[in-house]
């Protein structure tokens, strides 16, 4: 299809254009937009009929006017050209250099939308990924093609933990392809350095494709920004094979731009002025994670999140929770008390766990020990606050135990280092260790025959 | 006559020019021959919401309508099958597109080639009425299924097919009614937004049992019934869901997966052939249809997901089955009717769900029933829908409107589910409305004193409740010992009884019968240690028989050795007695 030009602009808002009489626009269509001052802008039809287009722009309007601006409609959908040679460089919210180096040429165009695979297609994602990090191995296991957001608050440790994962994740794939995509959106360039420094401390650096839009970048393209990184995930896993961990960062500053967007298209608001479909479209993103039959290759999305006011009922962490295969959660009491990596066992979930864990991958007794892990530190804390009231003398033998055993699993289960990586084995031994620090009796989670085999109690 | 599109905005799109245009008429848009449904008339337009992706679409290409609306091919063939939202088999996309679903892909949604062996029931020469048997085809190792008379048709069989093998577009049968002829073939249609009849409802006053211990000593669905299961993310909905899936006593299981994760279908289609029906012993693909529409299809087809579902149950209980649908979620089908009701600028009512939501909610569990079929058996399509309120708060409209007319409740309780305990049904303020009505049914197959257990130990947790109030004030020392000893059989009931693992292999279903016995001993022993503080015996001495951890074992011990395991229970409480004797 030819490309047509329009000066027939209508209406100017600071994210919108109104162009009218347009012919035969289609859905999702690439236009480029060109000011009087010879400046060019993109964006993309968000509705039409045969009186008016709306298009949502890409950047700033400003200087934008009814009289001297032209808009070309380019008579496809955004495609972009993907190829390898975007291992190890750094693009823009639209995909374009941010390094100095040359644009990406490449026969090869892919919709940055995607189609939707075919639930019928995925395969069950199962390979345990050891990350070295006790609260997630043993806790919250992350498998190889699983969402597995991380929950945060502003001023906790989300971008040290998602590097550590990175970082150490990385060693147990060292002979396999293995690819980081990182997407910062609208984060500080501060944080954004952070990242690049230490994918380049630890060698991932060049094993990335880096997608930036920082703080002061146009909010629009935050929209278009995960898009991109995730198409280029699906290329590096299915055309090529490999295994990829798709980074989003910060998924919060998405949401924002969705909702002005909304706003400035007078939608009918749902939960806290967020429009009614972030749902579907957060699951557009996120569903774009997963393994496929008859390809070797993996996505796996670590989205992080910075939840408003640290409220997990928040629209924004509530919705990607529906969505994604569990939620990983930090905790400020943690972090105020000096646990890094700060994760709320309790509130942080991993719903691909099972497939991941047992005798074939991690260890026969996995599952037990995690769940009477879990069940002693909820008890645990829960006599934590009891004691507020009534005083440590109150509780029977047992609770007391309980008690010091929520203290020993902060301090020594959930606190390690940030270049502390533990062996799946360590991390199931020190459950063993802590958990003797309660009466054998209790273990109603465990099997008798794993205490008989693994358990650390002193023979009396 | 062709139409031609002269608005889109996402997956509505307005055409103009189709020849008397009707509500609910299927569409087809544009040169890939999307599909679409009439929503709305005004004048000359006709407003149509989108099954499938719309980017690319432009405005001037044509329209075509299909003059029928929205409906299912029904034959042999359904069960085993995994479907979209609107029918397409999803294995047969895979064979023909690869990896990922594009917009516009044709494919039929039952086999036209495969051959199904037809044994006929009646002679030629019967007067028959609708709704009744004229053959049988053995569509799975458990479903034998039925071919009926269509529900408005009658008549005369002029001509019955042989015993033979026939696809489902031969002719098997002629039916002559007033000098007019009818063919009848294997496959039928229906439209999926019109319930199919029966000739009445009846009351439903049999459990529709699940193997899960919660539900079927505390909250009981019955067979024709509905459930409503609301909780937030991470409170173990969708492994309910799946488990009841997997256990319950249903013929036909009908799943439902609208607007949610692709990989819990995987689940699915990895377990399932691999898990053996407890009944038969026969894979449990056998008698399941799967239908997903995950959050990531289009949003139109979510909208429909559920009417697809419900048809199908439909068209198997009125061969006489019980059939249960799992639909999971229907928070995301409402959210579709909202993000539709949004972009056709209705005026929208609570937190922007549109006016006739509620209305809706109610039509689709309505179509929920133990009912006389037409041909006068009975059949039975039970409905449990899990509900997703944000942030867990069940004060929204999609929670309100389905607690209106479900029967059965299941909270879900998100601090259950984070201290692990699953499933994470609160026992405090579930309810089912159908324990009265099943009692009768318990009393005689089960146990005469199965009604006043199950509330005996609903009135000890309920205490518990109370008295841990109490504990928060005082401490637990301070208790008298009556109160200790109704906590310590609460713990009991909480971590022995109602918690069930899933994931073992023995735990996963309890036979209503191992349900019965565990209860019963869990009560003997309440009773035994309250008798022994009625006669001032010291806890310390009862406590030396070591009782409890043998109970806990009870949960992982399958049902052969259970009897064994009860007896040597039985002699320690005993024991219990005999101690109480000396005092």
């Amino acid at each position: 299809m030819e490309e047509i030009e329009y000066k027939t602009i209508e209406k100017v808002t600071n994210v919108l254009l109104f162009v009218k009489d347009v012919k035969n626009a289609a859905y999702n269509e690439q236009v480029e937009i060109e000011l009087e001052t010879g400046k060019k802008i993109s964006g993309q039809v968000l509705a039409t009929n045969e009186d008016v287009t709306i298009i949502q722009v890409f950047g700033e309007t400003t200087g934008m006017n009814t009289k001297g601006t032209k808009v070309k409609f380019k008579g496809t959908t955004f495609k972009m050209p993907v190829s390898m040679d975007m291992v190890g460089r750094v693009f823009d919210g639209l995909g374009r250099p941010r390094d100095g180096g040359i644009p990406i040429f490449s026969d090869e165009k892919m919709d940055i939308n995607g189609n939707p695979i075919n639930p019928y297609a995925r395969e069950e994602p199962s390979e345990f990924v050891q990350t070295g990090i006790s609260s997630i191995d043993c806790m919250n296991t992350l498998v190889r093609g699983q969402k597995l957001p991380i929950f945060s608050g502003s001023g906790l440790s989300h971008n040290k933990l998602a590097a550590q994962i990175v970082k150490q994740a990385k060693i147990l794939a060292e002979k396999q392809n293995f690819y980081v995509v990182f997407g910062g959106i609208g984060i500080n360039s501060e944080d954004a350095n952070f990242f690049i420094n230490e994918f380049q401390n630890s060698g991932a650096l060049e094993k990335s494709v880096i997608f930036l839009n920082l703080a002061a970048d146009p909010s629009m393209e935050r929209v278009i920004l995960p898009r991109l990184a995730l198409t280029t995930a699906e290329y590096l896993a299915y055309e090529k094979g490999s295994h990829v961990i798709v980074i989003l960062t910060d998924m919060t500053n998405y949401a924002e731009a969705l909702r002005e967007i909304s706003a400035a298209r007078d939608e009918v608001p749902g939960r806290r002025g967020y429009p009614g479909y972030m749902y579907t479209d957060l699951a557009s993103l996120f569903e774009r994670a997963g393994k496929v039959k008859g390809k070797e290759g993996s996505v796996t999305q670590l989205p992080i999140l910075t939840m408003p006011s640290d409220d997990i009922t928040h629209p924004i962490p509530d919705l990607t929770g529906y969505i994604t295969e569990g939620q990983i959660v930090l905790s400020r009491a943690l972090d105020k008390s000096g646990i890094y990596p700060e994760v709320d066992v309790l509130l942080s979930l991993s719903r691909l766990m099972n497939q991941g864990i047992g005798k074939n991958s991690t260890r026969e007794d996995h599952r037990n020990v995690s769940d009477q892990l879990y069940a002693a530190y909820a008890k645990g804390k829960e006599l934590r606050s009891l004691t507020e009231i009534v005083g440590e003398d109150a509780l029977s033998k047992t609770d007391k135990q309980y008690l010091h055993f929520a203290e020993e699993f902060e301090n020594r289960f959930i606190k390690q280092e940030f270049n502390e990586d533990r062996s799946i084995t360590e991390t199931l031994d020190l459950g063993w260790e802590l958990l003797s620090m309660i009466d054998k009796g209790e273990m109603k989670r465990i099997k008798p025959e794993f205490i008989e085999k693994y358990g650390k109690w002193k023979q009396i | 006559m062709e139409g031609k599109i002269i608005g889109i905005s996402g997956s509505v799109v307005t055409v103009s020019g189709l020849e008397d245009p009707k509500m609910n008429n299927i569409v087809f848009i544009g040169g890939n021959e999307l599909v679409g449904e009439i929503v709305k008339i005004e004048g000359e337009n006709a407003i149509i919401q989108v099954y499938e992706d719309t980017s690319g679409l432009r405005i001037g290409e044509k329209a075509v309508d299909s003059n029928e609306p929205l409906s299912v091919e029904l034959g042999p063939g359904l069960i085993g099958s995994i479907f979209d939202g609107i029918q397409r088999p999803l294995d047969k996309i895979l064979d023909k597109e690869g990896t990922f679903i594009s917009s516009g892909v044709k494919v039929n949604s039952l086999d036209r080639e495969k051959k199904w062996h037809f044994k006929p029931k009646v002679e030629e020469g019967k007067i028959v009425e609708p709704g009744e048997e004229i053959g049988e085809v053995k569509e799975t190792s458990l479903i034998k299924h039925k071919v009926l008379v269509p529900a408005n048709k009658k008549g005369v069989i002029k001509k019955i097919a042989e015993e033979g093998d026939y696809t489902i577009e031969e002719n098997i049968a002629i039916l002559e009614d007033n000098n007019k002829t009818e063919e009848i073939k294997l496959m039928t249609r229906w439209p999926v937004r019109t319930a199919r009849p029966v000739k009445e409802k009846l009351s439903p006053n049999i459990p529709l049992l699940t193997g899960q211990r919660v539900i079927d000593t505390m909250f009981p669905v019955a067979m024709g019934g509905t459930a409503a299961v609301p909780g937030p993310f991470g409170s173990g909905k969708t492994v309910i869901q799946h488990q009841l899936a997997k256990w319950s006593d249903a013929d036909v299981i009908v799943y439902v997966g609208c607007g949610e994760r692709g990989n819990e279908m995987t689940e699915i289609l990895a377990t399932f052939p691999e898990l053996k029906d407890p009944k038969s012993g026969k894979p449990l693909m056998d008698r399941t249809i799967l239908i997903a529409n995950t959050s990531n299809m289009p949003v139109a087809a979510r909208e429909a997901s559920i009417y697809t579902g419900i048809t199908l149950a439909e068209y198997y209980r009125d061969m006489g089955y019980s059939v249960a649908v799992m639909a999971d979620s229907t928070s995301r089908w409402a959210e579709a009717l909202r993000e539709l009701s949004g972009r056709l600028e209705e005026m929208p009512g609570e937190e922007g769900y549109p006016a006739y939501l509620g209305r809706r909610v109610g039509e689709f569990y309505e179509r929920a029933g133990r009912a006389r079929i037409l041909s006068g058996k009975i059949g039975a399509a039970t409905i449990i829908g899990a509900v997703s309120p944000p942030g867990g708060d069940i004060s929204e409209p999609v929670s309100q409107n389905t607690l209106r007319v479900t029967r059965v409740f299941w909270a879900l309780d998100a601090s259950l589910a984070n201290a692990r305990h699953f499933p994470s049904i609160n026992w405090l303020n579930s309810y089912s409305l159908y324990t009265d009505g099943l009692n009768q049914w318990y009393r005689k197959n089960i146990a005469e004193d199965w009604p006043e257990l199950r509330n005996k130990s609903l009135a000890t947790l309920q205490k518990e409740a109370e008295i841990n109030e109490i504990v928060q004030l005082v401490g637990y020392d301070a208790l008298p010992e009556s109160d200790k000893l109704i906590l310590d059989v609460a713990k009991m009931l909480r971590e022995d009884y109602l918690q069930q693992n899933a994931f073992d292999d023995i735990d996963t279903y309890a036979s209503v019968n191992k349900q019965y016995k565990m209860l019963k001993l869990i009560n003997q022993v309440f009773d035994a240690e309250k008798a022994a503080l009625d006669r001032n015996v010291p806890i310390e001495k009862i406590q030396s028989v070591q009782i409890k951890p043998k109970i806990a074992r009870l949960r992982y011990t399958s049902e052969e050795e259970l009897d064994g395991k009860l007896k040597e229970i039985e002699k320690d409480i005993e024991e219990i007695k005999k101690i109480n004797a000396e005092k």
